[in-house]
């Protein structure tokens, strides 16, 4: 069977090509009417459910949760009917599967092993969301756009969380289950799975394009002023940014809102910033230190 | 058929239906807010809502959804729980009981394997729609902070349960994530910094969850009290404060500005 079939068709990926599915159908369904809206507030006009009147909860509202369940009921019924749940071989700790996967909710921070080592990506990043999605209502202080779909009076918000959200997260997650095969190499869906496939890629240390041994003490004072020119250049320039531009708005967030927003924003962007290290310059390392490296 | 309205009006003056049913339903105001709060199911909800609640545009129902698809799971997985040994000897062979010996096994476990990923899913999704109709900003901030909790602990219940069949599948997804419990600064013990307190595989993150060096019996045993007792007991107190503070934060939230 072609392979691309064959790995959309598995029991477990199901769930994973009805979740595109779903999560692409009610992402436009919310960019739709947050468009709709914008134009409503463009020309003055109430937003959806600014007129609402109230309607008895018996019954419209229980109807209507009655109907959902049984939809659910039914689909799910029907899921359970089609496929069968996957039941391999009994565990056995000698036989190692390769590649041997986490749940696939958790592949995007397994992918995320591919760009940083254990200890950033399965426990600091994992608690920085958990952390971030804690501090949201906390830090967005932007009081419009409180109850009802807009885009246009939360431009920012809504394109770091949907960056987030749909790239950070939701990507990753399906390229960890459909594009990631033997020794955790890429794999086209059309190409077969090779377990003798080796690549060789010769990866080097940032300091080590200039001719520094990372592990030496340049090398690692290097690294560091990397590091600390990141962090400290990543807080310090948006903030001369809004100085010129927009005090009010640094007057409103104050010195911890402001503090938590960027660590949080640089922490997210050095993802991405470190995949295209890893990818396109075959950078492993920034730094390194006897007790971790970044 | 034409004596079925004295049928019902007789079963309706019966003693035991009075004492379930208090009083007759007229479709009156009265007795439609009656049949909301003198239900103690049905009572989670006001007497009236707006509009909005009832439309499926705003709020694509999805927060209801995952409370729907957590009662599934709890609903077949305590009848699974009656086919089912926490133990390396026999929990594989339940599971392959429910295949060969108990009547509908199998739709019993593709329900609860399914109605799981699902509940993943759409918890996701409840999220998202959360964010875009700003529905975390005042008063809610709160609420939106016991979501966040509710979503992990779906992805922890979620976690857990994969261990249960004890399968390959199973026991090889569970190494993987708990490998990263050994990496945890100061408290894993290949994390940065644990050599300064000690830390072995012995008595580090990881030996906590698995109850052990390796992936084995008692972590078997622990993924399965977490999995059926210890997170659903939680997620069960959080959901009471999430749904309470809907109530409480003015139920389904109204455009502010």
């Amino acid at each position: 069977m072609n392979p691309f079939i064959e790995i959309i068709t598995q029991p477990d990926n199901i769930a994973i090509v009805i979740m595109i599915i779903m999560v692409t159908f009610f992402m436009v369904w919310a960019f739709q009417q947050a468009f709709q809206n914008d134009r409503l507030l463009a020309a003055g006009l109430p937003v959806d459910g600014e007129k609402d009147k109230f309607v008895d909860t018996f019954k419209p509202l229980v109807r209507i949760e009655l109907i959902i369940a049984i939809v659910v009921m039914v689909g799910l019924t029907v899921w359970s009917i089609a496929v069968d749940a996957p039941l391999e071989e009994i565990a056995n700790p000698t036989i190692t599967p390769n590649p041997a996967k986490a749940p696939w909710y958790f592949l995007g921070l397994q992918e995320l092993l591919v760009y940083f080592d254990p200890w950033l990506a399965g426990v600091v990043l994992p608690s920085l969301i958990v952390v971030g999605l804690l501090a949201i209502p906390y830090i967005d202080i932007n009081p419009k756009g409180n109850g009802y779909y807009t885009f246009s009076e939360r431009k920012y918000a809504i394109m770091i969380f949907s960056f987030g959200f749909f790239v950070l997260w939701l990507l990753l997650i399906v390229i960890g289950v459909f594009f990631r095969g033997p020794g955790w190499l890429w794999y086209w869906p059309w190409q077969e799975w090779d377990h003798a496939r080796v690549v060789f890629e010769p990866t080097k240390d940032l300091t080590s394009l200039i001719g520094v041994d990372s592990r030496s003490l340049p090398g690692f004072i290097i690294g560091a002023l990397v590091v600390g020119s990141y962090l400290v250049g990543g807080m310090i320039a948006p903030y001369r940014y809004w100085k010129k531009n927009n005090p009010e708005l640094l007057a409103k967030l104050g010195i911890v809102r402001y503090v938590t927003i960027i660590f949080l924003f640089i922490t997210m962007m050095s993802i991405p910033i470190k995949m295209v290290l890893r990818l396109v310059f075959l950078i492993k390392y920034i730094w390194i230190t006897p007790w971790f490296n970044v | 058929m034409k004596r079925l309205p004295e049928i019902t009006d007789k079963v309706k003056r019966n003693l035991i239906w009075k004492s379930i049913f208090r009083r007759d339903y007229r479709n009156n105001v009265r007795d439609r807010a009656q049949a909301i709060f003198g239900n103690v199911f049905l009572h989670l909800h006001p007497v009236q809502v707006r509009e909005s609640a009832v439309k499926l545009r705003f709020t694509w129902g999805m927060g209801g959804i995952t409370f729907f698809a957590f009662i599934t799971l709890v609903i077949t997985g305590v009848v699974l729980m009656f086919y089912y040994h926490p133990t390396i000897d026999q929990a594989y062979t339940d599971i392959k009981d429910l295949e060969f010996q108990v009547p509908f096994g199998v739709i019993l476990r593709n329900l609860h394997r399914w109605g799981a990923h699902f509940m993943v899913i759409v918890v996701m999704i409840h999220m998202f729609r959360v964010f875009m109709t700003g529905s975390y900003k005042a008063p809610r901030q709160f609420n939106w902070g016991i979501g966040v909790f509710l979503l992990v602990l779906t992805f922890l219940l979620s976690f857990t349960g994969y261990l249960t069949p004890w399968d390959q599948l199973g026991f090889w997804a569970i190494t993987v994530g708990t490998n990263m419990g050994a990496a945890t600064p100061l408290l894993g013990y290949q994390g940065p910094f644990s050599e300064y307190l000690h830390i072995t595989p012995y008595n580090d993150v990881r030996f906590a969850l698995l109850g052990g060096a390796q992936v084995g019996g008692n972590a078997l045993l622990r993924s399965y009290i977490w999995h059926c007792v210890a997170i659903p007991l939680i997620s069960i107190i959080l959901m009471f404060v999430h749904f309470w503070r809907v109530r409480k934060d003015g139920g389904i939230s109204k455009p502010q500005k």
